[in-house]
């Protein structure tokens, strides 16, 4: 069976989730080979072998961290020559698209990115996209060279499925490119203790109607009554009440949770393109003329400040 | 010496209009009216800053469309960038983002540069490859995803500003830059920028003037292909409560009905 590269997002040896989702759609392609790079590389493979990679190639060096994307490209040329993959599959991140689209010219490859859905066919993986504002839904195939595609988070369930997992070192050489834009300073994220917006199985966001960044302390209440991540529509963004990474929405996050829980948020197009694809949309808002209801499974014409806190409270006395 | 800038801007279907496909599985750019995309205003902005704080600098825009296309040269023409370049052929109908990167690539090497800026992605294709893609053709430094920009002595430095980290990069110049609409806020083309944009020069270029053969790039030369575009059907309506007081717990109810509490 044709074996497929699965490009690894790791935090010093702790894989992401959306790794091992993509090791559920790499096993639909052929048999997963997965590729960790940097600190911890080695550590990430009890979990990938858990969820079916038959080899975790692995290789550390200072410049992943010291030079941007580059040096990662080097290092999936490499594993791209050694293994002669059907497919390479790598996470819808920010980086991993770059990483992706450089990989893609260096073997002469077309390239798909954000995918929600990729399924084998004759004529190689069929990947299925969410476009135009989540408005049409196509179906896409790469047809010349090794499909290189990237994987939205959340468009796969993580299976179970025990491998081998052998480890083996990748031979990298660093191409002269590799060095040219240094990583002169990091300033880690500081944790919330919140999931991760783009993986989290519920996600509650606030916009223009939360009305000031006090009170999105009403948003992270009833988000952590139930586990979520928070978001924030570009409004709220704007206004500075809630850091850009939160943002969901065409520039921001695009997110496809179990459960979204819409305050305050009218529902403009640029918001819609980012949550469209959630599971099921429940919206709280002022305005019954608000575009967001036309979307909701279940929506609360009402002011947030009177339905949030009941809300919360609510669901804390349910779960005990 | 003079700074060459050069904006890679594109033309792109209205957001708020009902975008769809044509015949061929290609963007439709008929029925809906275009405009320069929202995203590149951001890189346009950031090119005028640069240059106002450079001594000398010129700010060349750059678009690979059909005619209409030339509307969004003028746009940033009329914010204040000096010239602008309209690459334009049949033969381009249909390019993927592979070939678009190749087109530009040509057509920036033929301008000639020393710093590349790029929006952070598209508002119709939204892929966001195309810088690093320029990057890796022009064989010059990424520096991308930009929230904080700016040029000395040769120089790029920037702020990145990730979902784990934000990070401090720095590179040689020539160099291929994008930036985020965290950037900082397009400004609007003033009356006085509007007249003298249509003073200002537009050169346009087909493939031939890039060396380009038409196999290298359109539907044919594309690299990836749509096999089928269905719009995705309308959610079933929900119910939608007015709250009288009890809003909160019966939204609640609903919750708990759906097993998520």
């Amino acid at each position: 069976m044709a074996e497929v590269l699965v490009y690894v997002d790791h935090v010093d040896g702790a894989v992401r989730k959306p790794t091992l989702e993509l090791l559920t759609l790499a096993r639909r392609v052929g048999e997963p080979v997965a590729v960790a790079l940097g600190a911890g590389a080695a550590d990430t493979a009890a979990a990938l072998a858990e969820h079916g990679a038959v080899k975790v190639l692995t290789h550390d060096a200072a410049e992943y961290a010291d030079y941007l994307v580059v040096p990662k490209v080097d290092a999936l040329q490499a594993a791209v020559a050694a293994v002669s993959p059907a497919a390479v599959l790598i996470p819808s991140s920010a980086e991993g698209k770059e990483i992706a689209a450089r990989l893609a010219l260096r073997i002469g490859s077309g390239i798909i990115t954000d995918a929600v859905d990729l399924e084998a066919s004759d004529e190689g993986p069929v990947a299925t996209q969410s476009v135009f504002a989540a408005s049409f839904t196509t179906k896409s195939r790469v047809s010349k060279g090794t499909p290189v595609i990237t994987v939205k988070p959340n468009s796969a369930a993580v299976e179970a499925a025990p491998a081998a997992g052998a480890v083996e070192a990748l031979d990298v050489t660093f191409s002269a490119q590799a060095t040219g834009t240094k990583v002169t300073g990091r300033t880690p994220r500081e944790s919330t203790g919140r999931p991760e917006l783009t993986e989290a199985a519920i996600v509650v966001s606030g916009g223009r109607g939360v009305n000031g960044a006090e009170n999105f302390a009403l948003i992270e209440s009833l988000a952590d009554s139930l586990g979520a991540a928070v978001g924030a529509s570009r409004a709220a963004v704007d206004a500075g009440w809630y850091p850009h990474t939160n943002q969901v929405g065409q520039t921001g996050k695009s997110v496809s949770p179990q459960l979204y829980i819409a305050s305050g948020i009218s529902g403009a197009i640029q918001h819609r393109a980012g949550m469209q694809t959630s599971k099921t949309i429940v919206a709280i808002n002022k305005d019954a003329e608000a575009p967001i209801f036309d979307l909701v499974d279940y929506g609360v014409v009402g002011d947030l400040f009177d339905v949030v806190p009941q809300l919360t409270e609510e669901i804390k006395v349910r779960k005990g | 010496m003079s700074l060459r800038i050069v904006v890679t801007v594109k033309y792109v279907p209205d957001a708020t209009g009902d975008r769809h496909f044509a015949d061929d599985l290609t963007v439709d750019r008929d029925d809906v009216d275009g405009l320069l995309s929202e995203l590149d205003e951001y890189a346009v902005e950031q090119a005028l800053q640069i240059a106002e704080d450079a001594d000398d600098a010129e700010i060349t825009v750059l678009t690979v469309g059909p005619e209409d296309a030339k509307d969004a040269l003028r746009k940033a023409l009329s914010m204040g960038a000096d010239k602008a370049i309209h690459v334009e052929d049949d033969d381009l109908h249909g390019t993927d983002a592979i070939g678009t990167s190749l087109v530009l690539a040509k057509a920036i090497e033929k301008a000639g540069y020393d710093l590349v800026i790029s929006g952070m992605a598209s508002t119709d294709g939204t892929m966001g490859v195309v810088p690093a893609l320029l990057a890796e053709r022009l064989g010059v430094p990424q520096v991308t995803l930009l929230s904080e920009v700016s040029v000395e002595d040769g120089v790029v430095k920037g702020r990145r500003d990730g979902d784990a980290a934000s990070e401090q990069l720095e590179a040689s110049l020539p160099a291929v830059v994008s930036v985020t609409d965290q950037s900082g806020e397009a400004r609007y083309p003033s009356f006085k920028g509007i007249m003298a944009a249509k003073k200002k020069p537009v050169q346009s270029w087909d493939l031939s003037d890039l060396d380009l053969e038409a196999e290298e790039v359109g539907l044919e030369g594309a690299w990836t292909a749509v096999d089928s575009a269905a719009a995705r059907p309308a959610r079933t309506a929900g119910t939608i409560v007015k709250d009288e007081g009890e809003g909160g717990k019966q939204l609640a109810e609903f919750l708990a009905g759906q097993k998520f509490i």
